[in-house]
């Protein structure tokens, strides 16, 4: 069971956060210029990292916000907490 | 190597030192004609084919750890073919038709046991959608049947057939020529046969680099040094993006933990595969007597081969909902593979945009079933530097046409 600090809650089991993926991915502002190999990129294509991974979890039982997270998807050990749209 | 009552008895009375190697444990060459990057059962099996239906003879398969000690060694061994979809069906039923013959042909026994595969139905919704698919199943001439709640509770007494449970059975699609085989028998089998056949399997050589030069493969660099060649089929399941990275090719896969247990022997209890997606989860019981238990993947992206006790739990809530004399078995052990997760729940077989690079991933949760027929057309699509009809569907290309192939329901395992 990991234990997530929320930046809002505080730590809290992972049985009450939803995992939203790879963070930093921003919707293309103007999606009709982009190809379809592009769109696709936007879409599907995911760094998938062994190692440190910056990604986006939900507080879904508790403040429903979403969060960046930085942890390690080899030794699942979180660096860091923060709120959307803080650098580390 | 002859195997036989005799040779056991002699090799007890020397304490088993004696055994002759299934495999040989070369030094790898500096070139081949073929390198097949991953040691699991997919890589082994296509390294076979490559050797036997293609007559390629210089072919390296390089492991970084064991050979079948990833997924090949993780999975619940679970053998069907009945998915929705006539790309992925074909596929799928070719892998089944090699697994029917597949103890002859490699001369190992794999214990495939063909003892059917049931995936439940639970309310109105799911008997629409096994109707459906049994009909397409059908259609593109695989075995499929609907089976009512009698036939259910006559052929597995120990499922919970209440109309008072939460999610009551009300019928399930039958899949009689599925059902399972022994992981470790088709890893070892398939590595004996291609040894046979001349393939070298290196094991703990770990591929650090891909080398190319002008847009082409030229050889892979690893920890036991660099090896040429000017082609190399990928097939490293978890960890296909790490070495996708290597190529500056991008995939859209996701690795995450899959969890798998087994119990404490039991007498004969369950003689078929029980599968339920609406409840979540999947069981068997071996040869050796465990229930062989499965459910869904850990939700965050992981390499490190476990997960979170939750999810445990979950898959035991499941369990016994749909057995709840099961209540009080003991697990016995528990283990996790990393899967690499499709947003199509279906694979990526092809080339790679780098001439003479070719990739085998994205199976996720589905991937033993696969093995024998992954392998097989993965070393046609190396021969021939063209995919066969059968993976030509499942190329990178479909993530940019949108030509999806939408497996999630058959695949039956949540994502």
């Amino acid at each position: 069971m990991l234990l997530i600090r929320c930046p809002y809650c505080g730590a809290r089991d992972e049985s009450e956060f939803s995992c939203g993926g790879e963070s930093g991915i921003s919707r293309p502002l103007n999606p009709d210029a982009l190809s379809d190999e592009q769109w696709a990129d936007y879409l599907f294509m995911r760094k998938n990292p062994r190692g440190a991974h910056q990604e986006l979890w939900n507080h879904a039982q508790g403040c429903r916000r979403w969060f960046n997270v930085e942890r390690d998807t080899v030794t699942y050990k979180i660096a860091a907490t923060r709120p959307i749209g803080l650098k580390g | 190597m002859k195997y036989s009552a005799f040779s056991l008895l002699r090799n007890a009375f020397s304490y088993n030192r004696k055994w002759q190697p299934a495999w040989r444990d070369p030094e790898p060459k500096k070139k081949y004609d073929v390198i097949i990057v991953g040691g699991g059962g997919h890589g082994l099996a296509t390294a076979y084919y490559l050797a036997k239906e293609h007559g390629v003879q210089n072919i390296a398969v390089l492991e970084k750890g064991y050979i079948g000690g990833g997924n090949t060694g993780r999975n619940t061994t679970i053998v069907r073919s009945n998915y929705l979809w006539t790309e992925a069906a074909l596929l799928y039923e070719k892998s089944m038709q090699l697994w029917e013959g597949l103890s002859q042909d490699l001369n190992y026994n794999v214990m495939y046991s063909q003892r059917g595969v049931y995936n439940l139905g639970h309310n109105l919704q799911d008997m629409r959608e096994i109707e459906r698919r049994v009909s397409a199943n059908i259609l593109n001439g695989i075995d499929a049947e609907i089976v009512g709640p009698d036939e259910i509770k006559a052929n597995i007494p120990a499922i919970n057939m209440s109309r008072n449970s939460r999610y009551p059975i009300l019928g399930a699609s039958l899949q009689r020529r599925g059902g399972i085989a022994r992981h470790d028998a088709v890893a070892w089998g398939f590595a004996r046969a291609a040894d046979a056949q001349g393939v070298d399997i290196i094991q703990q050589c770990e591929v650090t680099g891909l080398k190319q030069s002008n847009g082409s493969i030229t050889g892979v660099k690893t920890t036991r040094g660099d090896i040429m060649s000017d082609k190399v089929g990928v097939v490293v399941a978890g960890n296909a993006s790490v070495l996708a990275a290597m190529a500056d090719i991008r995939l859209p896969i996701e690795s995450h933990p899959l969890q798998a247990f087994v119990s404490e022997p039991l007498k004969p209890v369950l003689d078929t595969v029980v599968m339920s997606g609406a409840v979540h989860g999947y069981i068997s019981q071996s040869d050796k007597g465990d229930l062989v238990i499965g459910a869904g993947i850990d939700a965050y992206t992981g390499y490190g081969q476990r997960g979170s006790f939750m999810t445990i739990e979950h898959a035991m809530q499941a369990i016994i909902e749909l057995f709840p004399r099961f209540s009080r078995v003991r697990m016995l052990r528990q283990w996790g593979g990393i899967v690499d997760i499709c947003p199509d729940a279906c694979p990526i077989i092809g080339k790679m945009p780098v001439t003479g690079l070719y990739f085998n991933c994205g199976w996720g949760t589905g991937g033993f079933k696969a093995t024998p027929g992954s392998g097989w057309v993965f070393a046609h699509t190396i021969a021939h530097d063209h995919p066969h009809e059968l993976n030509a569907p499942f190329d990178l290309a479909r993530f940019s046409t949108g030509a999806l192939i939408d497996e999630h329901g058959a695949a039956a395992v949540a994502h």
